[in-house]
Order: structure tokens, then C-alpha cells, then sequence
């Protein structure tokens, strides 16, 4: 191992779909209010946590992602009216279906976080990029072509 | 068979059907093909025994756009993937005359080859009446198996002997469930997570992008397919990486959730032998468990669960970790 990787600390990414009438407001709130959350964190507008296919958040482990956190409005209030509630479900099947493939738990996760949560929005990011720092580098679900 | 054989070319003469949809013999005794009947003489090499396994129901898809009726053999399984097609536009039963064929269980020449039986010439027991041992003649002499212990593993796990669509049945069926549909899984899911890991890895690796189950799956009827997609990473490709296998089955499996009927054609089609029904049935236990028991097909009015919500569903955290507790 050459020197200057001994105490190279792990920097996940982290990939964050948030929905463009809640959580995309959350994370703006947070900003203005001057709470912090890492910088890992990349976040990706969408219209509605029902826009992320299952295959979004495949992908972008895939190409690397540590971890991928869905950001919708809470359950009942969505803009599209139900868009949330169909997300739920699609999510609840994904994650257990990865779980089954043998993938660490914890590296999926949704929040139900809205416009006004600026403070939930950067708790929970630092709490999941801790969670994923915990876990490590993303093996299971990358594509190891290029590493190695 | 022979009573099938004159009732088909009964509607065809009569004028109801212009054409049958069944199954011709194959090369090999234990290889029929799906197959097109619309003459008496094309009846010659009609066959209905018990390597019949294909579901015809997707063939309707495009049968039934065709003129006139087409009369179409459906054993009671097939006929929850025809009503799931129903459900979603995807057939016209206008157009359709369902024949319900009787069904023992149908029969798996891998099973034999796992027992070791070798240069096959004729293999006979296997007729849709008989009720007794399979008899190989083989070029080795004369081998013997159980019907039972030949069945595909699919019909280990029958749905049951009735259909749930037809306009005549013909011939007897059978209910040849003898072990819970969900055993595998709940196996599985008792794994570690490595182990768990390491069997779909081993499994997926078999993988040779051939999409043959995605080609016979009668749920996935999309006429443009993701998969066909060249700007996707998983598209119509030899896998150039583990996780792409990984990605293409769970893709699959989650495009037919909540309607894959179970049917085992995924299974039975693989040429590499990879338990792919595992991935379907996986997502119909938690459809079962988060949103209570949906059969896909049963019932052609039914809401897909995943088109349909409550307000109190399951929250995707508390999905995980289950098998933990």
C-alpha cells in the first residue's frame, strides 16, 4: 500500500433523489439556515419520489454510488396527490429484494421529509452518511471493471 | 390426445376457429414445439403429452390480432397468464377460443439427465392419460423413473387443477402440489448475507444474456423492452460484469411484480439452468406478507398491488431486516 493511502479516509458517495416540492426545498432550507450536512451527498432533483424507477437507484450504484436516499413529501402530502404512496410500495419491494441478493442493509433508505424540515434534512443526511461510512465501500453492487 | 386432436379439427371445419395453436413433435421425443395448426394434415404432427411445458398464452398476443378465431391449448396454469393479458389489454378475447387441456404435471428431461439416461430413442408413459412410471428406451436398454420424481419443479408448486378461463376443457387435470411454493425462498432468505450473496452470485454468473426468459415470460409483453435500450447498461449484451447480471434479474423480476403469475417458464427456458423463479416468487411473498395474498391472474378485475396503495402501507425501512428478528 503506497504511504499516502494509510490514513486516507473513506469518502462515500452518496446519491440523493430529492422530490423537487419537499425534500429539494428541505435541503435549500438547510442551506439557508446554515445547518450542515456532508458534502457527500449529491443530490438529484426529481418531480415526484414516484419519477425514481427502481432501475435509477440500481444505476447509480453501478457506477459507484455508496449509497442512494430517496426524499419524497410525507405520506398524504404530495403534490401530484399520490405519487408518494406508490413510491412506498415500489421501494418496500426494491429494498428487500436487494436485502435477498445479499446486499448490506442500510445502504437504501427513504425519508418522508418536507419543505419547512431544513433540520431533518440535515440530520438524516448526516446520519445516513455516517451509516454508510459504517458500512464501507460499496462492492456488492458496482461494477468492478475499472477497480482492482 | 386423440380426442383433442378431432376436436380441434372439428372447429376448424365447423368454421368457429381458422386456425389451433398447440404443439408439433420435435426433433426429440421430449421436445415439442409451439406450433400453428390450420389444415386436418397439419394435425399429423400434432402432440399433446407430458414435455408439452410452454405456456401459450403469449402467443395470443399476436394470434389474436390475426383474422379470424384462433382456438389455443391452455393447461389450468396458462390460463392465470392469459387472464393477467386480459387485464392488461394485451389480447383480444374476442378473438380467442380457449381449449382447456388437462395437465398430470408436466415433465423435466433435465431430471432424466440427472439421473443419468443418455441416448434417448423413445420414451413412453408420458401421454396426458396414462397414470404410471415413465419408460426411457435408450440406446444403453430400457430405464425407468417415476412420473413424479420427472415433474418440472414448478409443478411441485401447482396452482391447481381448475381454469380459471376456457371455453371447453378437455381431458382430466390433476393437482400436483406436493411442497409450499415459498420453501426456496425462506431458505434463502435464513442465509447470511454473504451466503446469500455468494449462491445469486454464483447462480447470475451462469448467466449468458441469451433473454430467453425474458422472451418467454408472458407478463413481460412490452413491445419495446428496456433491455433493447442501447443506452442502457444492461442492454442486450453478454454480461461484461457481475453486477450487471445482478441488475438485469432483479430489473426483470421487478418489471413483473405483482403480475407474474408464477407460471415457471423463466425456469423451465434457461439454458443454463438458473433458478430465476426464485427472484419472482421472492417479491410475491412480500406482495403477500406487505399487502396481503394477490394471485396475479386470478381474477382478470383485480388492482396489480403495485398500482395500488393504502394510506397505512409498510414503510420501505421496516421491509428490510426482517429475517433478522
Amino acid at each position: 500500500m503506497p504511504m499516502n493511502e494509510e490514513n486516507k479516509e473513506f469518502r462515500p458517495l452518496i446519491v440523493a433523489f430529492c422530490c423537487n416540492w419537499c425534500s429539494y426545498a428541505g435541503a435549500d432550507l438547510a442551506g439557508s439556515s446554515r445547518l450542515s450536512y456532508p458534502a457527500d451527498v449529491k443530490i438529484i432533483r426529481v418531480p415526484c419520489s414516484g419519477r425514481v424507477n427502481p432501475m435509477f437507484i440500481l444505476r447509480a450504484f453501478e457506477r459507484g454510488a455508496d449509497g442512494v436516499i430517496i426524499c419524497g413529501c410525507h405520506p398524504g402530502d404530495c403534490h401530484y396527490s399520490t405519487g408518494n404512496y406508490y413510491a412506498r410500495r415500489r421501494m418496500a419491494l426494491l429494498f428487500s429484494m436487494l436485502e435477498y441478493i445479499g446486499v448490506e442493509n442500510g445502504r437504501t433508505r427513504v425519508e418522508w421529509c418536507s419543505a419547512a424540515e431544513g433540520a431533518k434534512f440535515s440530520k438524516t443526511m448526516n446520519e445516513f452518511c455516517e451509516k454508510i461510512k459504517s458500512l464501507g465501500e460499496n462492492v456488492r453492487l458496482g461494477d468492478l471493471r475499472c477497480k482492482n | 390426445m386423440q380426442e383433442l386432436i378431432n376436436r380441434l379439427k372439428e372447429l376448424i371445419a365447423d368454421g368457429t376457429v381458422v386456425r389451433a395453436i398447440g404443439w408439433k413433435k420435435g426433433d426429440m421425443p421430449y421436445n415439442p414445439e409451439p406450433a400453428y395448426f390450420e389444415k386436418p394434415e397439419d394435425f399429423d404432427n400434432f402432440v399433446y403429452d407430458g414435455f408439452c411445458g410452454a405456456n401459450l398464452s403469449k402467443m395470443m398476443i399476436e394470434a389474436a390480432k390475426l383474422e379470424g378465431k384462433t382456438a389455443v391449448c391452455l393447461k389450468p396454469c396458462d390460463t392465470y397468464s392469459f387472464n393477467q393479458l386480459i387485464r392488461e389489454h394485451r389480447v383480444n378475447r374476442e378473438n380467442t377460443y380457449i381449449i382447456g387441456v388437462g395437465c398430470r404435471g408436466k415433465l423435466d428431461i433435465e431430471k432424466a439427465r440427472k439421473e443419468g439416461i443418455k441416448g434417448i430413442k423413445s420414451i413412453a408413459g408420458v401421454d396426458i392419460e396414462g397414470d404410471g412410471d415413465v419408460t426411457f428406451d435408450t440406446i444403453y436398454g430400457e430405464k425407468k423413473m417415476a412420473y413424479k420424481d420427472l415433474m418440472l419443479d414448478r409443478c411441485h408448486v401447482c396452482k391447481g387443477k381448475d381454469h380459471v378461463i376456457f371455453d371447453e376443457v378437455i381431458g382430466e387435470s390433476k393437482d400436483t402440489a406436493d411442497a409450499d411454493r415459498f420453501e426456496e425462498v425462506i431458505k434463502i432468505e435464513k442465509m447470511t448475507p454473504e451466503e446469500r450473496f455468494a449462491f445469486f452470485k454464483s447462480e447470475l454468473s451462469k448467466c449468458i444474456r441469451c433473454n430467453a426468459c425474458r422472451n418467454v415470460c408472458p407478463a413481460c409483453s412490452c413491445r419495446k423492452c428496456v433491455f433493447d435500450n442501447t443506452k442502457f447498461d444492461s442492454q442486450q449484451k453478454a454480461n461484461v460484469d457481475s453486477f450487471e447480471e445482478k441488475m438485469f434479474h432483479i430489473i426483470r423480476a421487478f418489471h413483473v411484480a405483482g403480475r407474474c403469475t408464477d407460471c415457471g417458464e423463466c425456469s423451465r427456458v434457461c439454458p443454463e439452468g438458473i433458478p430465476l423463479h426464485l427472484f419472482n416468487r421472492k417479491f410475491i411473498k412480500d406482495i403477500d406478507t406487505f399487502y396481503g395474498e394477490f394471485q396475479a391472474g386470478k381474477d382478470p378485475e383485480a388492482q396489480s398491488p403495485l398500482t395500488d396503495f393504502t394510506f397505512d402501507d409498510l414503510e420501505p425501512k421496516d421491509a428490510v431486516g426482517r429475517g433478522d428478528k
